[in-house]
């Protein structure tokens, strides 16, 4: 942990606010995941710790890396568009093998659907 | 308190906090009452994975680990969604 001393005071502040935020907001969604009592309710954990989170850093350390070596360093950006580009895409692909298999084992009462808003195909 | 003092203990702060997320899920992984709580918190694991290799190359500023954490979240992009569709299916490739 060194050669920090070349950092602005105000790239230095940014940086430090954004790892706290985004600290306090990943375990947050953490918390969420492990506390939260059905699983349709714990699937929002995460998805505030793969959005706002993981946000939070990739900017911390797109600032940081740019002040160090005293160029425009983007290449988070990858990151940044691959994760908002496939957290909704496992998001629904576990929220359908969740719902299918809660109708499948006829379970109800635990927040899972429930009425006719669902169907099995063999219903 | 000097700018590097600042950064050092926000970095570590930051490490801390993604290792806490990490416990969190390990217990809902251990604990999860279906396979589809445990696909979860695997798929929440992955990503606290990559954060914490982001975490880490900021502390030791170095940008070699820009590239582990670009292979982990490409790597837990395709074991989640293989894992969601051997839940809903039976199996994986059809």
């Amino acid at each position: 942990m060194s050669g920090f001393d070349a950092v602005p005071a105000w790239v230095a502040l940014l940086v430090s606010f954004l790892l706290v935020l985004g600290g306090c907001i990943i375990v947050i969604g953490a918390l969420g995941l492990m506390r939260l009592p059905y699983f349709y309710q714990r699937i929002h954990g995460p998805a505030i710790t793969t959005t706002l989170g993981a946000g939070c850093f990739l900017i911390a350390s797109m600032a940081l890396f740019s002040s160090l070596q005293s160029r425009p360093v983007i290449h988070e950006l990858l990151i940044s568009v691959f994760v908002l580009m496939t957290a909704p895409v496992v998001a629904m692909m576990i929220m359908r093998a969740a719902v299918y298999r809660d109708l499948r084992d006829r379970r109800s009462g635990k927040g899972g659907p429930e009425g006719d808003v669902y169907r099995l195909p063999e219903d | 308190m000097s700018i590097s003092t600042l950064l050092s203990f926000s970095l570590n702060f930051a490490f801390g906090c993604v290792i806490l997320a990490m416990v969190f899920c390990t217990v809902r992984l251990l604990i999860g009452p279906n396979a589809q709580d445990r696909v979860l918190a695997l798929d929440t694991l992955w990503m606290s994975a990559m954060l914490l290799s982001l975490v880490q190359g900021m502390r030791f500023g170095n940008p070699i680990y820009f590239e582990a954490a670009l292979l982990i979240v490409l790597i837990g992009f395709a074991s989640t969604i293989a894992l969601a569709k051997f839940l809903m299916r039976g199996e994986t490739i059809e």
